[in-house]
């Protein structure tokens, strides 16, 4: 018999600064190749719940597991890291302000990881970052530095590096909140093509037009809960919690304003 | 008795071994103080209290005392221990010791003002905490203090004169004998002085070049 499991599941996650509670007793999952969008409020703990699932912003309280494998493992500290380098590996992350290595050109930036912790040869590696950048349309730009890119650029490049470690999840903070207008295309462009791969993707995002048109799910999230979730149709059509209703009426006005 | 700069041209490749030498120990001591800055950095960072103590203690011992005196303690001390060091090694490990320290008050500050996301994407790909130390963070941390660097290993260069005391024969030693031999200070300290600013010149173009290579991955 095979235990059917989620991909990704969240446990009662909960994460607390002193008194204030960030998250308050998260459960959820992701099915393998689904792509799920957190929305909500500033300060409603998308970040520190994305953070939490490889481990960056430990949780307080609650468990992460990854295909099977406990992310948040209690183990003595040298284990520990052996284990969580390891599970990093599996969790591609692409942040709001790229964080691109400035000391490393662009190939560099996305072989360097392979070739340290994979131990792939030098040509495998240039075969790789040719590879992985002309998956975002940045292979003429393979010999740049990051200082020479336009930010829609740089987040490609964030991107293929990502995703160069082979990753089974790809998490997404605000991958577009800190570009031009004219740049956020070509980004989004890049996170349709991974979904189209069937990527497994979770995307925080504040773009609710993008979330509609890519995700399976939306999650919304208030306060450090989720106050629903469901197909975006469902989400932004028919929201069933008040909540939700005022979060998008503020967003959508605004949108429109922007227009 | 008028300046007479006609016999220091016979002193003249006493005077170029003399620069050899600057530059030798200069580069040698360079060397030492910037990888050694690195090190005491990192131990002053990240080492556990029972390591760092130690070396707060020496890193307190070699800004807060003469380097003159650190170089005659390493040369005539260190020999009571048994340890009896050549004038020219003594000479780079005091030299390179005592600014090592300064540049590791310079790499310190510039590790600690790393973004914080640069520390955050290596670990995300998988590094681990040295990993991301040694490739992302120490990189980026060196690159942004190489002026002050730089001018402290200018400064190095100038007080290479110090190792004169304890016997290399360096441009100030080898300006002192040739005053010892033709009772003309002022002319081989005026040469000797010209020769410590041509080689600084060098060494302020070579540091330029390393700027300029470094201006793109910022
Ligand atoms: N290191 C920290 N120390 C204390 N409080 C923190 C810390 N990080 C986050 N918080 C708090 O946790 C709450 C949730 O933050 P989080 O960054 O997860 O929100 P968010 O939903 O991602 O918001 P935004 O849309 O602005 O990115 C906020 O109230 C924030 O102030
Ligand atoms: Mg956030």
């Amino acid at each position: 018999m095979t235990e059917t499991r989620p991909f990704v599941e969240i446990r009662h996650a909960k994460k607390s600064y002193g008194s204030l509670e960030v998250l308050k007793d998260i459960s959820l999952t992701v099915d393998r190749g689904e792509i799920v969008a957190i929305i909500g409020p500033s300060g409603s703990g998308k970040s520190t719940l994305l953070r939490a699932i490889n481990d960056l912003d430990p949780l307080t309280g609650g468990e992460v597991i990854l295909d099977g494998t406990q992310v948040n493992k209690a183990l003595p500290h040298r284990q520990y890291e052996k284990h969580i380098n390891q599970m990093r590996q599996q969790i591609g992350m692409v942040f709001q302000h790229f964080n691109l290595f400035p000391h490393l050109t662009v190939r560099d930036n996305v072989v360097m990881a392979p070739k340290l912790l994979k131990g792939i040869s030098e040509d495998a590696a240039q075969k790789l970052a040719e590879e992985q950048l002309a998956h975002v349309g940045m292979l003429e730009r393979i010999d740049y530095y990051p200082s020479q890119l336009s930010g829609g650029q740089k987040q490609r490049v964030a991107i293929a590096r990502a995703l160069a470690m082979k990753p089974k999840l790809m998490l997404f903070d605000e991958a577009t909140s800190a570009l031009d207008p004219e740049l956020v295309e070509e980004v989004n462009q890049v996170m349709k093509t991974l979904a189209q791969e069937h990527m497994t993707m979770i995307i925080v995002t504040h773009e609710m037009e993008f979330a509609a048109d890519v995700c399976d799910r939306v999650i919304f999230m208030d306060g450090g809960v989720v106050v629903e979730e469901g197909p975006p149709s469902i989400v932004f059509q028919n929201p069933t919690q008040p909540r939700t209703r005022d979060f998008l009426r503020k967003h959508l006005s605004q949108y429109e304003k922007e227009k | 008795m008028g300046l007479d700069f006609s016999v220091v041209p016979g002193f003249a490749d006493a005077l170029l071994l003399g620069v050899l030498w600057t530059i030798a120990i200069t580069v040698a001591a360079a060397v030492l103080s910037f990888f050694g800055g690195i090190l005491l950095a990192v131990i002053a960072l990240y080492a556990p209290l029972l390591v760092r103590l130690p070396f707060r203690f020496f890193a307190w011992l070699f800004m807060g005392t003469p380097l003159l005196l650190q170089l005659f303690l390493i040369y005539f001390g260190l020999v009571e221990l048994g340890i009896d060091l050549p004038a020219f090694v003594a000479g780079v490990i005091g030299l390179g010791l005592h600014f090592a320290v300064y540049n590791s008050e310079l790499i310190q500050t510039a590790i600690v003002a790393v973004d914080r996301g640069q520390m955050e994407a290596a670990r995300t790909l998988g590094l681990s905490r040295g990993q991301a130390l040694v490739r992302v963070v120490i990189p980026q941390a060196v690159r942004d203090v190489i002026p002050p660097i730089g001018n402290n290993m200018i400064a190095l260069l100038k007080d290479s004169a110090l190792v004169s005391v304890i016997g290399v024969s360096e441009l100030t030693l080898s300006a002192q004998l040739a005053i010892g031999r033709t009772y003309r200070p002022f002319e081989f300290y005026a040469v000797a002085a010209v020769l410590y600013y041509f080689i600084n010149l060098g060494m302020e173009a070579v540091l330029r070049r390393i700027e300029r290579r470094t201006q793109l991955s910022r």
